[in-house]
């Protein structure tokens, strides 16, 4: 079967920085693939690279079995109505109300008429545990836990194949993480949807992941499903999941 | 035998020091034209973008009130007192020579030609600059551009275009109004406060003033209403992150528009009148 999500070898640089050193990563159709990893391991260059916002200067990313990894312009676009984006601080439009942010890719990439796509976001904000009175609210109305619901409901709002998670827990109490978590697993469930996330949140890791990934240094170093996490007999994975301040990944540090 | 070393040596460093100065000078044109190439990239893309549908019309029109309707204030201001105090100058100045005569003509041919776009210019470059640098380098500090791809929305249509299209646009209507106002500030002046006829000051306006002056005025204020806001939008879409990067776009969008408008202004002044 066709991988839905593919990297093959991808590199990319920032000046001098490489950031990423060849990853290969593999996500099965329907499943959901957590990439941990430490800050400024290249996690977020990754997610961004296969979501088409950053160029990598070689190596393949393919969706579908598809190449996108240089397309522009409309064939990009072709390619972004796949995706559904949970980004780390919401990224909601704060000039928008909730309804509208939720909305926005109904009405602007799917060119839906506006009652009918609010409906649907009103729809999508209850799935989220979000009340009808929040939608005409603006985003900076809201705390910070039912923003990311919002963005949560942004996300899925146009019922895409394939949604990522950019550390959809940080900044939250342990209550809303849990909650937030939840809420990911059943959305993706519902949909059907094939998941990517990253994140250093080992509690999110092992309630939202099928699989899961270590990214060190720019590589995928380790890789396997989350019932092996806790015998992967990698030094690196166990330090990090254990969240050790000694071992091999601090070392390289100093 | 020394003193020939010696002498080679201090070549030697001579030649090192030019080389270095050299590398300096190369080096800061070279990043003074990726800048200019970059800018060029910029607004190509945004003039491509402008051309290809979709159109946002409710961002349009949201912008022609933001930039248009909410500068009149400013710019009516700004107009007001530059040709009252015109007006005030050129009597103190022109009664040594007997030539009293002429405030009319001056008032109406400095507003028309020069004050009213620079000086509107410059103030819509501190308001609306200022205010889209922030705006849109917020967005792109707080990933709001990079959702707005993952929307299916082009950025540039959807925060450049109807930026710059409204700033274009609006800008020589702003500077028609402001003629107005500022020929109507010498006006009191000249009447209420130096005792000139009121219907004579109005004639001699009229009848002094060629099309071209106000025209020449009008085109000045679109090319300005375009630099304010491509400066903007170039220097919020290119943001640094965090605060500090926010504040260094904003500063750099009202300074880098500012110069430029000064600069264009003596190009544009050059095209019309020599």
């Amino acid at each position: 079967m066709i991988p839905k999500i593919e990297l093959k070898q991808v590199k990319k640089s920032f000046g001098s920085k490489h950031v990423l050193n060849g990853v290969d990563l593999v996500v099965p159709k329907g499943s959901s693939m957590v990439i941990i990893g430490g800050s400024g391991t290249g996690k977020s260059v990754m997610l961004k690279s296969v979501l088409g916002l950053l160029y990598p200067d070689s190596g393949d990313i393919l969706i579908d079995g598809q190449k996108t990894t240089r397309l522009r312009g409309s064939k990009r676009d072709a390619v972004m109505k796949k995706f559904g984006m949970l980004f780390q601080g919401g990224a909601l439009f704060d000039s928008l109300p909730v309804w509208e942010n939720v909305a926005f890719g109904l009405i602007h990439g799917k060119k839906m008429n506006k009652e009918e796509a609010r409906v649907i976001a009103i729809e999508k904000l209850k799935s989220v545990g979000l009340g009808e009175h929040v939608a005409t609210q603006l985003p900076a109305e809201l705390s910070g836990g039912m923003q990311k619901r919002v963005s949560l409901a942004r996300a899925i709002a146009t019922n895409p194949e394939i949604i990522f998670f950019d550390e959809p827990t940080t900044g939250l109490d342990p209550i809303m993480a849990d909650v937030i978590n939840e809420l990911i697993v059943q959305c993706v469930k519902d949909l059907g949807a094939t998941a990517l996330t990253i994140t250093h949140d080992m509690a999110s890791v092992r309630k939202i992941a099928d699989h899961v990934a270590m990214i060190y240094e720019g590589k995928i170093i380790w890789t396997g499903p989350v019932s092996e996490l806790d015998h992967s007999g990698n030094p690196f994975v166990e330090q990090f999941i254990h969240g050790r301040a000694d071992g091999p990944i601090t070392k390289n540090v100093a | 035998m020394t003193a020939q070393n010696h002498a080679q040596t201090r070549l030697v460093q001579f030649g090192n020091a030019a080389l270095d100065l050299c590398e300096t000078i190369g080096q800061s044109l070279m990043r003074f034209f990726a800048s200019v190439g970059r800018l060029a990239e910029f607004g190509g893309q945004a003039l491509a973008s402008f051309f290809m549908p979709p159109w946002f019309g409710r961002q349009i029109s949201r912008q022609f009130i933001d930039i248009g309707y909410y500068s009149l204030a400013v710019v009516g201001l700004t107009t007001l007192f530059s040709g009252m105090v015109l007006a005030l100058q050129s009597y103190t100045g022109f009664a040594r020579f007997n030539a009293e005569g002429a405030i009319a003509n001056v008032v109406a041919l400095s507003i028309t030609r020069e004050l009213a776009p620079v000086l509107a210019g410059l103030m819509v470059a501190g308001r609306i600059g200022a205010s889209i640098a922030a705006e849109i380098g917020t967005m792109r500090v707080t990933e709001q551009i990079d959702a707005l791809k993952t929307l299916s929305v082009n950025p540039f249509k959807y925060l450049v275009v109807p930026r710059i299209l409204a700033g274009t646009v609006v800008m020589p209507v702003l500077v028609l109004i402001g003629d107005i106002i500022g020929i109507f500030g010498g006006y009191i002046v000249a009447v209420y406060r130096l005792g000139f006829n009121g219907s004579q000051y109005v004639h001699q306006t009229l009848q002094f003033l060629q099309p071209v002056d106000v025209i020449s005025g009008l085109v000045k204020a679109a090319v300005f209403g375009f630099i304010v806001t491509l400066m903007g939008c170039y220097n919020g879409y290119n943001s640094d992150r965090g605060a500090q990067g926010v504040g260094a776009a904003t500063t750099n969008a009202v300074v880098s528009a500012s110069i430029l408008i000064l600069i264009f202004n003596y190009l544009l002044t050059q095209v019309f009148f020599s």
